[in-house]
This record gives structure tokens, sequence and C-alpha cells, in this order.
């Protein structure tokens, strides 16, 4: 039948040339609308258009008011005024000569009037109410069909407030002997439901008996006021469940009239709308939904021919069983259609197919298994409807695993429809809410270019109120987020945020001072978690915020304390550090001084240098991979997978002879840097750092997370081959120096700190070849050393010798006469980040070095308020610039924070850090002192001395404290005597340099000093001694909250005054 | 159903039915815009749009296209078996439809229309009875008025 429809209209176009006069003569030739008809196509413009119609119109206005026309006239020209409205056109002056027609024509010129009213008119014209009294009468009258017409214009629209002048007369009708009069009835009724349902509230129970009405028609219209009533309240027609079953069970078994069939499918409308009812009624309810399980499954069964109408009955048919209470027979046949639909060829069944699966999936996201590719490909279909389903059923079952793909391809489609606002508006809310969700979710495992499409869906909006909207709404809730516990988030959500609050918290500066976000950024620069990459998106973002005083303010405190992270996220952006010019002449303008690096600060006190941010055009890139800082927050993970990772830029790393020996700070230290400054590091450009990328990308963050992907398919490609751990770091250097430092858990837990140097197998085998190590050389260092801390743990570093060829010139430059003489320790202070510098640490002591002493670790502790920081260091100690490095380390218990920051030979590495209060280490040895048993907890253990960290309280807070403790020890000590100082005085830098004590006061002869425990039981516990001078011994007097604190720490004095 | 639009391929109306009470000014609009939607769509894509917070379900028979919104629970595969027996009534009234039937005729088109959607909703399947129900009154008007 399609095709016979179809081939005749597409004949049509011929035919509507010019001249109309095909269609044209089925009609009347010379009736007035056929000319019109006529007229208009015949039109080329718009505006020609415009004026016949216009004038039309005029025609038209004065026939309608003309006395002598007839209401046969009035039928035709009420047809044309219908053709005006049609075109867009008012014709509002014929609205009150339909309703005349309709009361006044004929059967014929009424019908037309009554088409006429309900194209016209609307429910809340007050013309309707004219047409009352028509209706009233039509609906009374022996004709068939104005009783007809009657109940269609009633159905249509009729006002509210006049439904009880009709109702009787209605609901009379619903006995009618005839069947086209009740179905109409009941549609009227239905339609008054609709508007005014308190109206028909008493005529339910005719309702029921039109449901029982012998003619199928009736009883399908009525199932219209059933879907509503029971879709409003299920509750009350439960007991029609086995009326609606029976009745879909005679449809489906073929028992209505043929006429009803459509396309050989019996009543697929009335099919339909059953399915529906019983959806509504089985919805969470077992024993109703038990009555239709064998109906459902025989609508499923018979449903099987191959055309649109039983698609649209199996539709339904699933949606049904997904709604009822599961039967998992029913929902395995569903699930096979819906596999049907999807895979279809047809588009129509394959977007629905979709939508049902989208249906699905939230009850069972496996669903949507079996039909990935198909997906996936549905993603990239040429019709938007399709890709947006797609979305929409990926909506649904993101988790944390999948979102990456998920909203990568949500922002592909939303840069695709930015045309759409309501598109845009709606996925965009989408992907906003995900994004929160997801960042914080999958966070650091994603690919760092979806936040990069997001943030450039932020971006590139045009600037519209969606947009700005869209931008609010992220400020806003980035600003709440951060306003909570923000040490969970992700460190890429972190840098989103950044990014965000940036370059659009201008939008909510009316609403809050301007300060706020300033700070809430500045603080998230001062929480550990927050790593290297972030601090300076972090950084990043408040540069662009400097817009207020109190912003400035912030920021130069802000700088100076995090100088050194300037420096590797300025040359990523713009190496000649030009758009910071016009915050640094602010700041200077207002007082500010100019800045200075501690290193430079150092250098300054010698020969007061010009600043000159050279170095740091070559400092290492930020771009750490993201697997480095992600890692880290689980211990247990890294010691079970994954190893952190950092590399380097090699070019920057210029390593030079540093001795052994580790001297204090001095001036020939200085005289080191000094010469250093001046080299002339250009020369060596890194590829990454060249300034290749102009300044107009520099503030797109987008930009500097490109070669991190870069990097990471260079990775993939480069390392392949190594696979012997189970993670590949490094990236974009071939290897030419391995180290490795591994915590291995060794059983033995032995005293000894292994440095294993041995050579590693090289991919490169000249390199290999001129290897001098010897696999398997050991070098031991003695317990009770500097690395106690990480004693029990095995190390194992692995250096092949292999320093790649120096560029001659390079190697020139790098080589000052008095390399040699310098000291070392005191590069390495000025390396420690500027977070540390200030605190108190050890002396840097040197761990282990290859043979050739080409590179050293070594290794320092730092007092941080809430934790002991380890730091390692590698230095080269060759003449030799080190081109390319990798490192892997691996650690079971620490946190492992990489540095970088690629001043010349020294690489202040990484850092663990030991959070007070946290406990690390469950080594139950006692080799403790004293006379104690076994049970004496741990802090006895030779551990103590790196459990202690200074306790800065002052005299008044001393005194209080030491009221209030009850644990107290006394014992005499011998005191230190040396040269020039006191012997107080002498022994408590002892004290304060073997155990970290913090000398509170020395009032003549007489010291106070406190600390407190790092970990063990009583972690974070001070202790107070009091110190007298006697004859020649210290009168110590030990006071804490802890009772074997004191006595611990006793003879812990004791041994290190012995040692001294 | 909300609404019923057919229109030509050139984007001119030729019929419209609206079940939900609009201002002329909405209805103007959203002609237009859906009109523009769908001229703009090829002719191998999805038959259903979702469209605002409505789901537009259509068919291009030759040069007209047939186009309702329905609500968002309702079964678009119905839909447009709505539009396929509302073309086949046509078809069938007029005995081999085409547009020009439907440009001169539309009071017509509209008697049909509403023989089988009453308010919105499939009033009459069975072909059979709404052709008569049309006939019935269309042979009524011819004894009345005998040209």
């Amino acid at each position: 039948m399609s095709d016979v429809v179809e081939k005749t209209l597409s004949a049509l176009p011929s035919l509507l040339s010019l001249d109309s006069q095909a269609g044209a003569g089925k009609l009347s030739p010379s009736s007035k609308l056929g000319n019109l008809i006529k007229g208009i196509t015949e039109l080329t413009s718009k505006h020609e258009e415009e004026r016949l119609i216009k004038k039309e119109l005029e025609s038209i206005k004065e026939q309608v008011a003309s006395p002598n026309t007839t209401m046969r006239q009035m039928k035709e020209i009420m047809v044309r005024a219908i053709y005006c409205e049609m075109l867009g056109y008012q014709a509002s002056f014929s609205y009150i000569h339909a309703i005349k027609l309709a009361q006044q024509g004929s059967v014929l010129e009424k019908r037309v009037g009554y088409l006429a009213v309900s194209l016209f008119l609307n429910e809340t014209d007050e013309f309707l109410l004219l047409l009352v009294n028509t209706v009233l009468k039509d609906l009374q009258s022996t004709n068939l069909i104005e009783v007809c017409m009657a109940l269609t214009v009633v159905s249509q629209m009729f006002p509210k407030d006049m439904i009880p002048a009709i109702l009787p007369v209605v609901e009379e009708k619903l006995t009618h002997p005839k069947e086209i009069i009740r179905r109409k009835a009941v549609l009227a009724l239905y339609k008054f439901y609709l508007i005014a349902p308190n109206q028909v509230q008493h005529i339910h129970s005719k309702f029921r008996k039109a449901l029982c009405d012998k003619d199928p028609g009736v009883m399908t219209a009525s199932l219209h006021i059933y879907l509503q009533l029971i879709k409003e309240n299920p509750e009350s027609y439960k007991d029609l469940t086995g009326s609606m079953v029976t009745i879909l069970r005679q449809v489906v078994g073929g028992k209505l009239p043929l006429d009803f069939n459509y396309h050989s499918v019996p009543a697929p409308w009335l099919q339909i709308q059953l399915l529906r009812i019983l959806a509504y009624l089985g919805k969470e309810d077992q024993g109703t939904s038990e009555m239709m399980y064998d109906v459902l499954e025989e609508s499923l069964r018979r449903a099987e021919m191959n055309h649109n109408i039983t698609y649209a009955i199996l539709f339904e048919c699933v949606k049904t069983i997904y709604t009822v209470h599961p039967k998992s027979q029913l929902l395995e046949k569903a699930a096979e259609c819906i596999g049907n639909f999807v895979l279809s060829p047809k588009i129509n069944l394959k977007y629905l197919g979709l939508k049902a699966l989208t249906y699905v999936v939230q009850q069972d996201a496996n669903l949507a298994l079996p039909h990935q590719m198909t997906i996936i490909e549905c993603l990239d279909h040429s019709d938007v409807i399709i890709k947006r389903e797609t979305l929409e059923l990926l909506f649904r079952i993101t988790n944390a695993q999948n979102v990456t793909v998920i909203v990568e391809k949500m922002l592909e489609f939303l840069r695709l429809t930015c045309d759409d606002y309501s598109t845009i508006d709606l996925v965009g809310k989408v992907a906003e809410l995900t994004m929160n969700s997801v960042f914080s979710l999958g966070g650091d495992v994603m690919q760092p270019d979806i936040p990069n499409n997001f943030l450039r869906l932020l971006a590139e909006g045009v600037d519209n109120v969606e947009d700005r909207q869209l931008r609010l709404f992220a400020v806003d809730s980035y600003v709440s987020l951060l306003q909570g516990e923000t040490a969970k988030l992700p460190q890429r959500f972190l840098q989103v945020i950044s990014w965000v609050l940036g370059e659009y918290s201008y939008l909510r500066e009316e609403e809050s001072d301007p300060g706020s976000v300033m700070r809430l950024l500045a603080r998230l620069l001062d929480q550990r978690h927050t790593s290297t990459e972030t601090r300076s998106w972090v950084l990043g973002a408040m540069t662009k915020l400097c817009s207020s005083p109190v912003s400035v303010a912030l920021a130069r405190d802000v700088c100076e304390r995090y100088f050194w992270l300037w420096c590797s996220f300025i040359p990523q952006v713009d190496s000649s550090l030009s758009f910071l010019d016009g915050y640094v002449s602010e700041a200077l303008a207002a007082g500010a001084a100019p800045y200075k690096s501690p290193h430079q600060r150092q250098e300054d006190l010698v020969q007061e240098k010009a600043l000159s941010l050279e170095p740091y055009g070559l400092s290492l890139p930020v771009s750490l991979s993201s697997c480095s800082i992600t890692d880290r927050r689980s211990p247990t993970l890294l010691s079970m997978s994954s190893v952190s990772q950092c590399y380097f830029s090699s070019t920057t790393l210029k390593l030079e002879g540093v001795k052994r020996v580790w001297g204090k700070d001095g001036y020939l230290a200085q005289q080191q840097s000094a010469g250093e400054t001046p080299t002339p590091l250009v020369e060596l450009p890194s590829p990454l750092l060249s300034p290749q990328s102009p300044p107009s990308q520099t503030q797109k963050p987008s930009s500097g997370l490109e070669p991190d992907q870069e990097k990471r398919q260079l990775a993939s490609s480069l390392f392949v081959g190594l696979g012997s751990h189970n993670s590949v770091c490094l990236v974009r250097f071939p290897s030419t120096v391995w180290l490795f430092i591994k915590h291995c858990q060794s059983a033995n837990q032995s005293n000894v700190v292994k440095a294993l140097f041995k050579p590693l197998r090289t991919l490169d085998h000249t390199t290999s070849n001129g290897n001098p190590h010897v696999e398997g050389t050991e070098q031991r260092v003695e317990a009770g050393g500097p690395l106690s801390l990480i004693r029990g743990n095995g190390m194992v570093a692995v250096v092949p010798p292999t320093h790649t060829q120096t560029d001659p010139q390079t190697q020139q430059d790098l080589h000052p006469a008095p390399a040699l003489e310098r000291p070392r320790d005191l590069p390495l202070t000025s390396h420690l980040p500027a977070e540390l510098s200030g605190l108190a640490r050890s002396e840097f002591t040197p761990l282990c070095s290859d043979q050739d002493s080409s590179l050293a670790l070594s290794a320092c502790r730092v007092y941080k308020e809430d934790a002991l920081v380890l730091l390692v260091f590698i230095s080269n100690n060759n003449d030799s610039a080190l081109h390319q490095m990798a490192l892997q380390l691996t650690c079971k218990e620490l946190e492992v924070y990489i540095f970088q920051t690629g001043l010349n030979n020294k690489v202040p590495l990484f850092f663990s850090e030991i959070p007070v209060g946290r406990s690390r280490n469950q080594d139950r040895n006692t080799r403790g002192s004293s006379n104690r048993d076994l049970e004496k907890p741990r802090i006895f253990c030779e551990n103590f001395r790196n459990s202690c960290m200074p306790l800065t309280v002052s005299t008044g807070d001393y005194g209080k404290m030491w009221l209030s403790f009850s644990h107290d020890l006394k014992q005499n000590l011998q005191l230190v005597t040396t040269e020039h100082q006191e012997p107080l005085t002498a022994t408590l830098d002892a004290l304060k340099g073997k155990l970290h004590l913090h000398v509170v006061d020395i009032i003549g002869s007489e010291g106070i000093v406190a600390c407190r425990l790092l970990q063990g039981p009583g972690q974070g516990q001070p202790c107070l001694l009091h110190c007298r001078v006697h004859a020649d011994s210290l009168a110590v007097w030990l006071r804490s909250p802890v009772p074997e604190l004191p006595d611990s720490l006793l003879y812990h004095c004791q041994k290190a005054l012995t040692e001294t | 159903m909300q609404f019923m639009l057919l229109f030509s391929r050139q984007g001119k109306l030729r019929l419209q039915k609206w079940y939900v009470p609009l201002s002329d000014k909405e209805r103007k609009k959203i002609s237009r815009d859906l009109v523009q939607t769908i001229l703009a769509r090829k002719p191998k894509m999805c038959s259903f749009l979702e469209w605002r917070d409505l789901k537009i379900v259509y068919k291009r028979y030759a040069s007209l296209y047939f186009c309702c919104a329905v609500e968002d629970q309702d079964n678009e595969l119905i839909t447009l078996e709505i539009i396929h027996r509302y073309v086949e009534l046509l078809d069938k009234y007029f005995g081999s439809v085409c547009e020009l039937d439907i440009i001169f005729n539309f009071e017509k088109a509209y008697f049909i229309l509403d023989e089988f959607l009453l308010g919105g909703e499939a009033q009459e399947t069975s072909k059979k009875n709404v052709l008569k129900a049309i006939e019935q009154a269309d042979l009524l008007q011819e004894c009345t008025f005998p040209v």
C-alpha cells in the first residue's frame, strides 16, 4: 500500500508546476479557493504572497460582513480563511463567522464551521462560549452526523467551565445504539477528564461499561481513559488486571474482527495501549505481574513478523517486561529482542534499540556488554540523534573505568553541535556533572586530553548567556569543592579547578570578595598532597587573579615561598617571563623587593650579582608523568605494582664533579654557584623548552599537557622491549643511566643499608661495552648511619656507567677550574625545595655511590611540622653531563614525592614523608639499652633517634607543660667540653644535633629543651628536659605524659654524649 | 499526541492540527523551527527527533512531510504507523492521493484526520470504519445540497 502511495506522491512535483490544472481539476477549478491557491503557486516572492493574501483577506472580510452572503458562500469563504491562516496570516475577524456558520448552517456548512472553529480557536478562547449552545443543540439532534460533529469538536476543545452544561447529554451518548457515537462520547469524556478530572468522577462506573462494550472501537477508546487513570493511581485499578490480560490475550489470539487488523497484525494500537496499562499495573507489584507473564510472553512470541508494526509491539512489550516485577525468563527474551533492535540495519529500530538499552541498563549494566561494538559504531553515526541516544546510554553505564572514553565522546559531541543551543545546554550540563564526579572518581587515571577538552569546551564557547552560566556554574561548584576537604581530589581535577578558577572567577566577582578564591588557591598550594604539577597550575591561576590589592599581597607571599616552582612553571609557558612583567612591575610598585631565589640570595651575599633568570629558563618542564604523582596515595599499591617514576630532560642536567666529603656552607661553595650562574646553559636547549611556543599559547594549559601525551606514546614505543618491571617509566630519552632504588622487604631486617650498584643491561650495546662495573659489587653502610630510617629496608641502586658523550663545547663550559675544590653540602642545600628549606634538618649524608663516584646518592632528613621528610639526592660527580636518566622507585611504606629542579648537577630527587601519627615501622626489635623486658614499647628501639623531633615551644608554654606532665626522671649526664663554648651550650648543641631536640632557652647555668616523638606508641607526645650544670656534670630532669619516654630519651642522651 | 503538521519539501505548511492549547505565536514558532529542522535532515536518517522537550516522529511521503509530536513515553514506532495509516486513509479516500489533493481539499483531509484521531488519540483504527464515517457525512451533504 505504501508503495503505491509513495509512487503517486512522487509523481507530484511535475504536476505542481505553474499550471496546477490537474490537481485543481479534482475540485472546482473555477472555485475561489482554487484560484487563490493557483495564484499563490505562481508567485515568486514572499512579498508578493503577502500582498496577495492581504488582498484576499480584505475581500473575505468584506464578504463575511455583507448580509447578502449566503451560508453556502460563507462555507467557501471560511475554507479560504482557513487557508490564509495556515499560511500564517491572521484572519481573526472570521472567527465569529465560523461560529455563526456552525450555528446556522446546514449539516454541510456546519461541518466546515466546526472545523474552522477547531482550527482557529483555543481552549481558552472566549469565543468558545458562544459555541456551547450550538453544541448542546447538535448533541441532542436526531441527525447522526450532527451529533458526531458536536462530539468531535467537544473532544478537541471545550471551555472547562461549561462542561457541566453538556456533561449529562454526553453521558447519555454512552448508551447510544450507534458505536460511533458511543466511541466519540467516550473520547469526549476522556477529554473532560483531562481538563477537569473532578467533573467526571461520578461516571467511573460508566467507563467500566465502555470497557466492556461489545464494539472493539468503543473499548479501545475507553482504554485511553483507563491508561490515564491507572497511570495516576495504579492501586485503585489492580482489579482490572485480569480483564486487561484477557482482552490482550483475545487480541493477540486474533479474536477481533479483521477490520482491526493492520498489515495482518491484530489491532496493534489496542495491543500497545494494553501493554502500557499492564506496565503501570505490574510495576513493583509481584502478584499483579505474575498474572501477566503468560500474555506478555505470548505477545513477544506472536510479534515475530518483520514489519514496523510488530516492532512497535515488541518494543512496548520489552518496556513492559522491564517495568513489571522481573521474571528472568521473560527478561532474557526481552534482552534478546533488544539485541535484534540494536543490530537492525534499520536506523529507526537501531534508535529504539539504543533507547531500550538505555532504559534497561539502569537495571543491569551488563546488558550493554554484548552490544559494545554496535554502541561504538553508533557513537560515530552520521545521525546526531543516534549519537545522542548512544551518549545517553553511555551516560547510564558510566563507571570509574570507562569514564574516560565516555566523557571524551560526550565532549566530542558537544563540539560538533555547538550551534544547537538546547543540545549544548543539555549535554553540557550532563558533561559538567559527570566531569565533577568523574574527575574525582577517575581523576588521575584519565588521559590528560580529557580535562583539556573540557577546558576547551568551557573556553571556546561564544560569549553567550548559556556559556556564561556554564562557566559560572563550574566556578561556583569548584569554589565550594575547594572550601571542603581537598585531600581526596585527584591532581588532575585540582588542575582543572585551578584553571577554571583562574579564568572565570571574575564571573562571580560581584558576589564575593576578590581574595577568597585566591586564598583557596593558596591553601591548595600549601597542602602537601598537592603535586608539583598541580602547584604550577595553581600558580598559573593565581597569576591571572592578581587584580585586587588583596590578591596581590597574597600572591607576593606565595610567590616568595614558591619561586622554585615558578621556575619550573614559567619555562613551560613563556621563557622570557614577559607575561609576568606587568605583575612584577605592579608588585615592585607596591613595594615588593625584587625576587631572589634562596640560592641566589646566597650568591648575592658574596657578589652582588644582578638578578638573572637564565638558568631557570632551562629548568625542567613540570610535565611529570602523571602516574608518578598519582600512585603515591596508596603505598600498598606502590609495592604491589606501581613504581613511581620520574624523568629528566637531560640536557639541563649538567653534572659536575662533586666530592663525597660534605662540608658546611662556606665561601667556596658560594663561589661555585657563582661560577655556575653565568654558564651559558642556553646552548643546550631542551627540546621542550625551546622558545618555539609562542606566548599567545602559553596561557593555555592544554598546550602544556600535550607533550605529556606525546611522551606517553613515545614511552610506550620506546620502552616496549624493556618490560622488566611492571611499569615503564620513562620517556623520551634512551636510557643511559638507570637507577633503581628498591625497597626490599627483606626478611632479616638487617641493619644494613645495601647499596648495590650493578650494571644494567642497557639497550645500547656500545655504551654497555664500556662498562667498568662488575655486577654484584656491594657497598655496605653500617648501621646507625644516617639512613637508619629506612634501615631494614633494602635499597638497590643500579647504575650503568655510561655517561653519554658530552658535547665538547658544553664540557668546556661546565669545567671551571676550581670545580674540584668545591664542598658539596651547600649546593645540595640550595636545592632543597623551598617548602623545606627553612626547616630543621639533618646533615646531608652520602649513602652510596658507584665505583668511580660518578653518581652519588645522599640523603637528609627534614623535620616538618607534621612529618619527617626523607630527601634523597642524586648527584653527578662526573664532569660530563648526563643526557639521559631514568629513575624507578619502589617503595612499600613511604609516600614518595618526586622533585626535580634540574638545576645543574644536583638533582634533589625525591623525598618521602612519614606523617606524624602514622605508624610506619612494625619493627619490634628492642635493641634498646636499659634492662627492660620485651613488652617495652618500640620507642626504646634504636629508631628513637629518628623518631625524635624538635618541639618548638615558648618558655611560657614550656612552663605550663612542665607542670602538667606527670612522669619524670632525674639523672646526671656528663658535660661536653669544647674550647670555645660554654659546657652547657656545647652539651645542648650536641644533643640538638644528634637527637633533634629544641633548645627552648638557656638562662645562666640552666637550659630547657623540648622534643616530641614522631612515631611509635607515644607519637606526637612531647618530652621536656630541664638541664642544670652541677659541678662538672649536667643534672637533667625529664618530664613527659608518657611514662617510658623520659627513660628512653635519657638513654639516648647518654649515648649521644658518650659518642661525642 | 500534541500536534500534527504536514508540510511540503519547500517548507510550506499543508495541514496543522494542534491538540494542545498553544497561542498563535507559539504555534508559528514551533512549526517554523520544526520544518527547518526536519528539512535539514538527510533521507537515511532516523525518523525520530528529540526536539526541545518533545519527541518528533516524521516521515516523508514523496514531497510531503508528515510530522507528529508525541510525549516521551509514547511509542515512536506506533506513531509512525499512525502517520502511515493516515496516508492510507487519504489514499483510499482520494484514490491515489497526491499533494495537490491535500492542497485543494485540505478541509477533507482535516475531516479524515478528525475521524481517525480525536483529541490527539487514535479514535478508530479500523480503516473501514473511518472511511464509512466520512462517506456517510459526505453523502449527507451531497443529498442535502445536490449540485
